[in-house]
């Protein structure tokens, strides 16, 4: 082989990898893809038929007050709510440390036809100012928000920004 | 005082790097060598302003000095000792002025240990160097000072207290270990740049970008394991990685520095690959440079996600933005003055490391897509959310590192320029039928399916194929002992280097595996008194006590583990709670460690039928830390082999220098 033909297999060869490698890319982007919603969002969703039930999706809001219980069979059930809508969730496992009522909460698992959710996991997990920022930008925009640790912080950082140092 | 000085030094230090941009690389431009000269000074100079302002931060952390705002957030006196040093950088303006302290580092030792590089060379590492250091002190200066003070008469008595999760000896060592890894990058990133701008690309250099790419390597491989480890027993979910995007930040540059780890020794070898190399080295550093704002800016959500400002975010953008355009600017507007390269054939060493960089920059390629498409998707959809999860990563990740590790032991052993595969095979045929018989043991003996029967095999191909260059030269079985004992005392460090770091691999994949195969997992409620069996142990939970710590409080939930009816441990579980940020419980693992793996316990909220108890089973989860250290060690052995390569280098370099002045 010439010097020239070499580069060309090779180039050849490249090629038809990265198409392979892009071909995976995408396909397992199409496959695995979650999509997160509020309980308004994922109605209205249902309404338009973008989704259906047994579709996986993630499910995120605040847990409504009151709301949790446990039953017999070691199953929990709570309300994922935005305030505007509400959605029965069930899940059977260990909450995680940060699953309080009244604070956000984000649940991946399949809804039913029933209109229950049935979770698998549920996160709680995020920073110290108590939300997920998934929900948080959806309360946001829902003009609900309220930023927890801004109270907690404002006098002396306000105090700060006025000041010299 | 102290904190106003530590302020002032800082904007010193962003002076005098601006100095050390401006000066040499205009002086190696022109021809100068006294303006040339001035590089290495100045690197010093910065160095001492940098490590004074980063000491004055400690100094009010240690001394509990709430009159400053950054300390007050994140600090409180209850605090034990260790974690009042370490607060310093568990928060977004300190961990900046820790980046800047380790590029600081770095760039004394690039100034320090490179006397045998051509000058113009060192001038303008030192001055892409000094550029690096310019951009980041600006940002902290300008946005995320961490002196900014509280006016006096509204000083708070007690600070905020640190996050408790980051209250941890494993991530207090993490940051500085995975900062030295991305931040090491630099330097092969300087060289890089540096040889566009002379537009000169030989052996000498690869030699001179190797040890240092080796050392980020190290850091970084050390910081990511640390950073798993933590996950593990700290965040009592009993997984080791969560393919979350911080996660991934470090993952990324870690894959691209291993593909520069491996084209630099072409470079160095063959003096082939020139202007793919130069490309990884931007492309390494690059990664690096988005693992910081990925995880600075609070654009993607994580469990890891503790310090986020989307404002600072805009600002570390636009630095990722002049830093990677600006070097793929002039990447595709010099890579042409580098001269072209040697040829090869395909089955050759050559042949094998360009598959190991093909594959290694098509996986950093995937992960990368699936850490940003969410981002991408909210952008392009005015706020949809998705979340690319565990399953796009494990299916792309996956199928693209599995021919990775097939070729994995053939490479090394396959001769430059060309190779003879059969030959190759032949000699591994025992590390072949010994991968074969470890996954039939195992699948037997456990049940695997196939998919896991595959990984094992895979895994053990890899640990064992990594020996056969070492057994090879160490004549195993085929010379006496005492000879084969002599040649495993004189064996040169970077084949113990390579050795262990691709045993390390094997080991990991093993680990991999194994562990989330055959986890075991028991989730219920308990009641004290009441037994679980788990993987041939018996739990039995006796019941919640309040304990105190130093600055926290905490239920205590002990257990007696029971193997074949006989006590082997009592251990404890506990849910603490913070001084400071209220409210905010941390989860401590009971963790018993055994032959065949860890037994975790995690305790739950309390149910009205008990507290809920987490058990698992992590089978030969270990391998996962052991293979992860042993990759270290192969860094560390390599480096201080390396130490001795680059004196030859200055030798044969010096002698260049005294033709080139005849």
């Amino acid at each position: 082989m010439t010097r020239k033909q070499k580069r060309t297999l090779m180039l050849i060869g490249g090629l038809v990898f990265l198409g392979v490698a892009t071909g995976l890319i995408l396909y397992a982007l199409r496959d695995t893809l979650v999509f997160f919603y509020t309980p308004s969002e994922m109605s209205e969703k249902l309404a338009e038929h973008e989704i259906t039930p047994g579709a996986r999706l993630r499910l995120g809001g605040l847990v409504e007050k009151g709301s949790v219980k446990l039953m017999d069979d070691g199953v929990i059930r709570f309300t994922i709510t935005d305030t505007a809508k509400s959605v029965p969730v069930t899940f059977k496992g260990i909450l995680p440390d940060l699953f309080r009522e009244g604070q956000g909460v984000v649940a991946e698992g399949r809804l039913q036809s029933d209109g229950t959710f049935v979770a698998d996991t549920v996160l709680a997990k995020h920073d110290e100012k108590y939300m997920p920022r998934e929900v948080a930008d959806a309360l946001k925009k829902r003009g609900l928000w309220e930023h927890a640790s801004k109270q907690q912080n404002a006098a002396p950082t306000a105090a700060a920004a006025s000041g010299s140092y | 005082m102290i904190v106003e000085l530590g302020h002032y030094a800082l904007v010193l230090a962003l002076a005098v790097s601006i100095y050390q941009t401006v000066v040499p690389i205009y002086g190696a431009h022109v021809g100068n060598p006294r303006l040339m000269e001035l590089a290495a000074p100045a690197a010093g100079v910065q160095f001492l302003l940098i490590s004074f302002s980063f000491a004055a931060l400690i100094h009010a952390y240690v001394t509990s000095d709430f009159s400053v705002l950054n300390v007050w957030q994140n600090s409180h006196t209850a605090k034990p000792f260790i974690y009042k040093i370490t607060g310093t950088w568990a928060n977004h303006e300190g961990s900046m002025l820790l980046w800047v302290f380790v590029l600081s580092l770095f760039t004394l030792a690039v100034a320090a240990f490179s006397g045998n590089l051509p000058q113009s060379l060192k001038a303008r590492v030192l001055g892409v160097q000094g550029a690096i250091a310019s951009a980041f002190l600006f940002y902290i200066v300008a946005v995320s000072s961490p002196f900014v003070r509280i006016p006096e008469g509204r000083v708070p008595l007690e600070g905020q207290g640190m996050n408790p999760l980051l209250q941890d000896p494993a991530l207090a060592a993490h940051p500085p270990m995975l900062y030295a890894g991305y931040v090491g990058f630099s330097v092969a990133f300087a060289f890089a740049i540096a040889a566009l701008l002379e537009g000169k690309v030989d052996s000498a250099w690869g030699r001179w970008v190797r040890p240092w790419t080796l050392a980020a390597w190290t850091f970084l491989t050390a910081g990511i394991a640390l950073g798993s480890f933590w996950a593990y027993y700290e965040l009592g979910w009993g997984g080791w990685w969560f393919w979350d995007p911080v996660e991934n930040a470090s993952f990324m540059p870690w894959l691209a520095g291993t593909a520069l780890l491996h084209s630099a020794i072409v470079v160095e070898k063959r003096n082939a690959l020139k202007t793919w190399t130069v490309l990884l080295a931007l492309v390494a550093f690059s990664f690096s440079l988005i693992g910081t704002f990925l995880v600075r800016s609070g654009v993607l959500s994580s469990v890891h996600a503790f310090a986020t400002d989307p404002e600072r975010g805009t600002f570390i953008l636009a630095i990722l933005a002049l830093f990677i355009g600006g070097s793929l600017f002039l990447y595709a507007t010099r890579a042409h003055v580098l001269k072209l390269e040697g040829s090869f054939e395909p089955i050759s060493r050559e042949g094998a490391l360009v598959m190991n960089n093909v594959l290694l920059s098509a996986a950093t390629a995937a992960v990368f897509i699936g850490t940003i498409y969410p981002l991408v998707y909210e952008a392009a959809t005015g706020g949809g959310k998705i979340t690319v999860g565990e399953p796009y990563f494990n299916m792309t990740f996956g199928a693209l590192i599995f021919p990775l590790l097939i070729l994995l032991p053939i490479g090394p052993l396959l001769a430059w320029k060309r190779g003879n595969l059969r030959m190759v095979l032949g000699r591994l045929k025992v590390a072949a039928l010994l991968a074969a018989l470890v996954a039939l043991a195992v699948a037997l003996a456990l049940g695997a399916g196939v998919g896991a029967a595959l990984g094992i095999a895979v895994g053990a191909w890899v640990f064992f194929g990594a020996w056969e260059e070492w057994a090879g030269r160490v004549m195993l079985f085929r010379a006496p002992m005492n000879v084969v004992m002599k040649r495993i005392r004189t064996m040169p460090g970077h084949l113990w280097a390579m050795t262990l770091a691709h045993a390390g691999v094997g080991l990991v994949v093993l680990g991999a595996i194994i562990s989330t195969t055959w986890k075991g997992e028991v989730i219920m409620a308990m009641q004290p008194g009441q037994k679980v069996q788990i993987a041939g142990y018996e739990v039995v939970y006796k019941g919640m006590q309040q304990a105190t710590g130093p600055n926290y409080l905490a239920e205590r939930g002990t257990f007696e583990i029971f193997k074949d009816g006989r006590l082997i441990a009592t251990d404890f579980s506990e849910k603490r709670t913070f001084l400071g940020r209220r409210g905010m419980p941390t989860t401590e693992v009971a963790l018993l460690h055994r032959p065949l793996g860890d037994l975790y316990i995690a305790i739950g909220d309390k149910s009205p039928m008990g507290r809920t108890v987490r058990i698992y089973f992590e089978p030969m989860i270990y391998f996962l830390w052991l293979g992860a250290l042993m990759m270290v060690f192969g860094g560390i052995i390599g480096l201080a082999d390396r130490r001795f390569r680059v004196g030859i280098a200055e030798r044969t370099e010096s002698k260049v220098a005294a033709q080139a002045a005849e």
